[in-house]
């Protein structure tokens, strides 16, 4: 719907303070996206490609601009192979490479790690580091990827069925106070009810399968030290801390997260 | 609008299969003309063989570089537009399956540019083709064989065309092919916007041109009246028109003219129609459309 590719059943969008549905050619302009997979002309080179869509974004393609840009995203050696010959990751840079060449304020990231490994998904995920610290762009990523979401977001939307379960920053919602602790014991309801007698019991997640805290990190040794005072045998005390449990912890099915990184 | 174009072109003329169709016209005319330049003056005696005793026919002189030209246009043109679907049946279901139509419509250009691009892209692509044809078919023709006089044959007999008189009907005839070619053109685009695969439009293309050619052919009353009218392959082998010449009283032949103009010009109305509706409706519904691929 941001790059007017679905219609809006209602309702209507604004972007940089304008309405897409009225300056919808002033906004694009402005946007650039790599949706989902990395889609271009395979029977082209990088560099054609490139060209094409500089060219319909509306800039002047010279061939200082276009080798720039492959250089960016670590092409510039590929710029005159065919797209067909290229790795997923290596078109999924190119397709990064497309999103950038008319220097948008906006760039739309779909699940840009889909299908890479992790080196490709390393690099990825350092060019978005590098774009949004060293450019100041803004980067709204799409991804189910949390524990890569986690290492890039700035500001994250946990989207549930369609509707937003909760926005805000990411230190803010990956809070150390707000951590997630959770206790293997040999007898789980056992523990439950002795915990339930102390200050413990306000701490103590909603579970039947498991014993779960949601707790200052700081505090961990205190509630060590209370087990074993309980007489509770311990068998293990796992902090998460994780952006995936965090989600976890507000939806059990949908899982997309929707980041914004600046 | 001309940088979509340029870029349109510079996508169509990279695809292998844009030469496929020039590879393909070229190996079918050179077939055609090695064959006439073998037998052809005995296949213009058994074709006209009929009129042996009424005409004084000199069958070699007629077997000219216009002969073989209006031979193989009468041959080739019926199946061009398998070649001009195959083209204009990609442009938007093979970005849509190749996934790039996402990312075009996703740019600062209008979705109604972007089909008047590829529309006039293949137009350039058809004109290209019909070019093709013309300096294989007519210019290399004439070359070899030379020119002369051009004999045609009609329902009511054979009508001799001065040789002199012949060339500017084959610029009017190439003109006229290119507008039906168009409305072939025309199909195609308003199929592929509807489909996501590049197979199915080029299939229904070629499809609709078989079963309304049928139509326009058959002899039924019914059909003849309320449905061939309409039909756009009824206007589609217009070209022909512009050979056949109208007679004096003498039954001598009058240089410089055409017998069914009105008819010609009525074909060309009807085409020129055929495009606009079929342009239009593919711009509506692609301006309408959802993009998932």
């Amino acid at each position: 719907m941001l790059l007017t590719l679905i219609k809006p059943t209602s309702g209507s969008i604004n972007i940089f303070e304008k309405n897409l549905a009225t300056h919808r050619k002033e906004i694009l302009q402005q946007i650039g996206a790599v949706i989902e997979k990395p889609d271009l002309y395979k029977y082209l080179t990088a560099y054609q490609n490139l060209s094409i869509f500089a060219k319909i974004s509306g800039v002047k393609a010279t061939k200082d601009l276009l080798m720039k840009q492959l250089d960016v995203v670590g092409l510039a050696e590929r710029a005159h192979s065919k797209v067909k010959t290229f790795s997923q990751g290596m078109k999924q840079r190119l397709g990064i490479a497309v999103a950038l060449v008319h220097n948008p304020n906006l760039i739309i990231l779909d699940e840009p790690t889909n299908g890479l490994d992790p080196q490709g998904i390393a690099d990825i995920r350092k060019l978005i580091t590098q774009l949004s610290k060293d450019q100041g762009k803004t980067i709204l990523v799409s991804s189910h990827l949390l524990s890569e979401i986690e290492l890039i977001a700035n500001r994250i939307i946990i989207i549930d069925k369609g509707t937003k379960v909760v926005e805000g920053n990411a230190a803010e919602l990956l809070d150390p106070a707000k951590t997630i602790v959770q206790v293997e014991t040999v007898d789980i309801s056992g523990a439950k009810q002795k915990l339930l007698q102390t200050t413990w019991a306000t701490n103590i997640l909603q579970s039947t399968n498991n014993l779960r805290f949601q707790m200052n990190k700081a505090d961990i040794p205190l509630l060590t030290k209370q087990l074993v005072d309980l007489g509770i045998d311990v068998l293990s005390i796992q902090p998460r801390h994780s952006l995936e449990d965090y989600f976890l912890s507000l939806t059990t099915q949908h899982n997309h997260v929707d980041t914004v990184a600046n | 609008m001309w940088t979509l174009l340029q870029i349109e072109l510079f996508k169509i003329f990279k695809k292998p299969r844009t030469y496929l169709a020039f590879a393909i016209i070229a190996a079918f005319i050179f077939l055609i003309q090695i064959g006439l330049l073998a037998n052809g003056k005995d296949w213009m005696k058994f074709i006209l063989g009929g009129l042996d005793e009424t005409m004084d026919m000199e069958y070699g002189k007629l077997m000219n570089g216009y002969a073989v030209c209006f031979f193989v246009l009468n041959l080739l043109l019926v199946h061009v537009p398998i070649l001009v679907a195959l083209v204009a049946g990609d442009l938007v279901s093979g970005e849509a399956s190749m996934g790039t139509l996402r990312l075009l419509a996703a740019k600062p250009v209008s979705r109604s540019q972007i089909i008047l691009a590829k529309f006039f892209a293949s137009a350039v692509y058809v004109f290209a083709l019909l070019l093709w044809i013309a300096v294989i078919s007519l210019v290399i023709s004439i070359a070899v064989f030379g020119v002369n006089d051009l004999v045609v044959a009609k329902q009511t007999g054979v009508q001799l065309i001065e040789a002199d008189d012949v060339l500017w009907r084959y610029f009017y005839a190439f003109g006229f092919a290119f507008i039906a070619m168009m409305v072939v053109a025309a199909i195609a685009l308003l199929l592929s916007v509807l489909s996501e695969n590049s197979i199915g439009p080029i299939v229904a293309t070629v499809g609709i041109i078989i079963v309304c050619t049928l139509v326009s052919e058959m002899e039924i009353p019914i059909y003849q009246k309320y449905i061939k009218p309409y039909l756009f392959t009824t206007y589609m082998l217009g070209w022909k028109g512009f050979f056949y010449i109208n007679s004096n009283q003498d039954g001598e032949t009058i240089k410089g003219s055409i017998q069914y103009l009105p008819a010609i010009l009525k074909s060309v109305a009807a085409l020129l129609a055929y495009i606009i509706a079929l342009v239009s409706a593919s711009i509506f519904i692609f301006r309408k459309k959802d993009i998932l691929s």
